[in-house]
């Protein structure tokens, strides 16, 4: 609303480039009504409501709901699948970006296309692929159940479907990054006797280390709110292969409204704890970024 | 310690960026490599750090062999145009770096980086971040952190191409004063030939992925041994004709006596440069009349363009009090003579 006022006040300036794109006041009022109660509607009143119904019964039936045995076992499942996606699309990310940024290679192109496919694929398929592979009808089925070796319906199914789901986001907050800060930093530690490793952990990783970890946070928050590709391999054994949001969909199917809300609420917790982090994160990143592209141009004298 | 490349190339995408370039430099040399844009000098000199691998030839430092030596093995300090310095340490972690990763004690490290501060004229400033400095003070802290390891060849890649010109000149005069002091063997790549003329005792001149010329800046400027390093090379005026007689070439007026070896009727052009047109308001001797078409004020010089009839055109370089004191003027008569001109038949 400051801002408005101040807008209108250079509006009536003559000369005032802002000028030509100043509205009416009404207009204003109108659109930043809009903006706000699409705001209130679709994001303060569900998430108003998710808190509201997960204390309807009070504080001792929210914390029992979430004490229980399966709801704590859906916490345990989800920290786990949530913990080697986000290490090993770390892993990923950064090999991948340090691939396509520093070197020429056949395929490169379509590197950087397939990383976007977990993007453009719905969740349900990305589940598929891995039932078709590995369910007992699938094509490793007969061999693995030889093995007595367990995928689908089991923890390392639901690893695989969110390592799928996730793993373009550390890569993808990588790669434009690395373009533009280019080699010669890592040119020059090597000219200056650093290896690879060195190199990497001296040069290499402060320099994204705000975009990594930007990425993380991100890929982080995907891996545990994964829903659609995780429900198709899972088998929803509760205790044993649900994670959080299928916990809270069994909670709800099943009636129990309080209960299912009270674990949604600590999912929504976690989002915003996201969101706050996220903001962090990406005010120092950006202003890392800032500084980067200004350092070449502008000549700060002392 | 001696740089000494032969037969060195390197093909990008089938493009010669560097072709069969041999050559020898000595120990405790400062030479400028100087050639436009793409002409295989940056990357000449990145293979020289090992920074980019040849396609064919050698690469000797001190007798050495060192072709698929890596980088980091080479002993050589290279400064990149955009400093490269790294942007999240201090000038001192900046300047340590090369002694860090060679594992030497924080005695020697600190006592090293205080010497290289007070060389570049920066103690004080050790707690700064690359981004605090000015360009000039980034390049500086660059070339200090290339030599604190102590190279036996520095490498500058355009050290003073993205400063203003200000700078650059201190620049220059800092390298200068710094190589007498350190005297270890130097080479820079630059597009700039004052700068390669001023600062370097030796210069090569690249073109098209091969050195054209080796010489002294003196021999490069008053005997350029190709077309392309006499246009290159300083200004210069140049004109098409043909070998008239044995040992004669005509264009207008003018009468140029060339090496009578040069078959009659060759097409030929010739360079001559504009300061070396004697330009005078009376006849003296063997001069042409020429109209002054326009003047231009250039600093130093004033340039003229003369009109010499027949829709020919050249122009004269004049010192400024010597212009003045004689008062030419758009559209007066003068009497002009080439004095020193090279031909090279086309």
């Amino acid at each position: 609303m400051k801002e408005t006022l101040i807008v209108s006040f250079r509006g009536t300036r003559n000369n005032d480039p802002a000028r030509a794109l100043t509205e009416p006041l009404w207009v204003r009022w109108v659109l930043i009504a809009i903006a706000l109660s699409f705001m209130g509607l679709f994001l303060v009143v569900p998430l108003v409501e998710v808190f509201a119904s997960a204390l309807d019964k009070g504080f001792q039936y929210y914390f029992n709901a979430i004490r229980e045995p399966a709801a704590l076992s859906a916490i345990k499942l989800t920290l786990i699948a949530a913990g080697v996606s986000v290490l090993l699309n770390t892993l990923f990310g950064l090999s991948a970006a340090w691939a396509i940024t520093k070197f020429q290679f056949p395929g490169k192109n379509l590197l950087i296309t397939l990383i976007d496919l977990p993007f453009t694929v719905s969740p349900v398929v990305s589940g598929l692929i891995y039932v078709l592979l590995f369910g007992l009808q699938g094509l490793m089925g007969h061999w693995l159940k030889d093995h007595d070796i367990q995928i689908i319906f089991a923890l390392p199914g639901i690893v695989l479907a969110t390592v799928f789901v996730t793993f373009p986001f550390v890569a993808r907050e990588l790669i434009p990054l690395m373009q533009e800060q280019g080699s010669e930093e890592e040119e020059a530690a090597k000219v200056l006797g650093a290896n690879g490793w060195q190199t990497f952990w001296k040069v290499t990783l402060p320099n994204i280390q705000w975009g990594l970890l930007y990425g993380i946070i991100l890929c982080n928050a995907r891996a545990m709110g994964e829903f659609g590709a995780v429900s198709v391999v899972s088998g929803h054994i509760r205790g044993l292969t649900n994670t959080l949001p299928l916990h809270v969909e069994i909670l709800y199917n099943e009636y129990n409204f309080t209960a299912a809300f009270a674990v949604a609420s600590l999912l929504t917790f976690l989002a915003l704890l996201t969101l706050v982090a996220k903001t962090l994160v990406g005010a120092k990143y950006s202003r890392e970024r800032g500084v980067l592209t200004t350092s070449l141009e502008n000549e700060v004298t002392p | 310690m001696s740089i000494e490349v032969r037969g060195l190339s390197k093909y990008f995408n089938g493009f010669k960026a560097v072709h069969e370039v041999s050559v020898k430099l000595e120990t405790g040399s400062l030479t400028a490599l100087l050639g436009p844009s793409g002409s295989g000098k940056s990357t000449l000199l990145r293979m020289i750090a090992g920074l980019e691998v040849p396609d064919a030839g050698e690469i000797h430092l001190t007798g050495r062999e060192a072709t698929y030596v890596t980088a980091k093995e080479r002993n050589v300090g290279f400064v990149f145009q955009h400093y490269a310095l790294f942007k999240h340490m201090t000038v001192y972690e900046n300047i340590a770096f090369g002694l860090r990763v060679r594992k030497q004690t924080e005695k020697e490290i600190k006592d090293r980086v205080y010497e290289l501060l007070n060389l570049i004229q920066l103690t004080g400033y050790e707690k700064r971040y690359p981004s605090q400095l000015s360009g000039g003070q980034r390049q500086r802290v660059a070339v200090a952190r290339a030599l604190a390891p102590r190279p036996e060849v520095l490498l500058l890649d355009e050290p003073f191409g993205a400063l203003d010109a200000k700078v650059r000149e201190e620049l220059r005069d800092w390298i200068l004063k710094l190589h007498e002091e350190t005297s270890v063997t130097t080479l820079f790549v630059t597009h700039d030939q004052q700068e390669a003329m001023e600062v370097a005792s030796r210069i090569l001149i690249m073109n098209k992925g091969q050195i054209e010329q080796d010489g002294t800046p003196i021999e490069i400027f008053d005997k350029p041994a190709t077309h392309f390093i006499a246009q290159f090379v300083g200004e210069t005026n140049f004109i098409d004709t043909e070998v008239a007689e044995k040992g004669l070439a005509v264009w207008g007026p003018f009468r140029f006596s060339i090496n009578p070896t040069l078959a009659v009727k060759r097409k030929i052009r010739i360079y001559f440069r504009p300061n070396d047109v004697y330009m005078t308001e009376q006849f003296e001797t063997l001069q042409v009349q020429a109209k002054i078409a326009k003047t231009r004020f250039k600093g130093t010089v004033i340039e003229y363009q003369l009109d010499i009839g027949g829709d020919k055109n050249i122009s004269a370089q004049i010192p400024k009090g010597v212009a003045l004191a004689s008062g030419f003027k758009e559209g007066q008569f003068v009497y002009a003579a080439i004095t020193a001109f090279h031909v090279f038949p086309l």
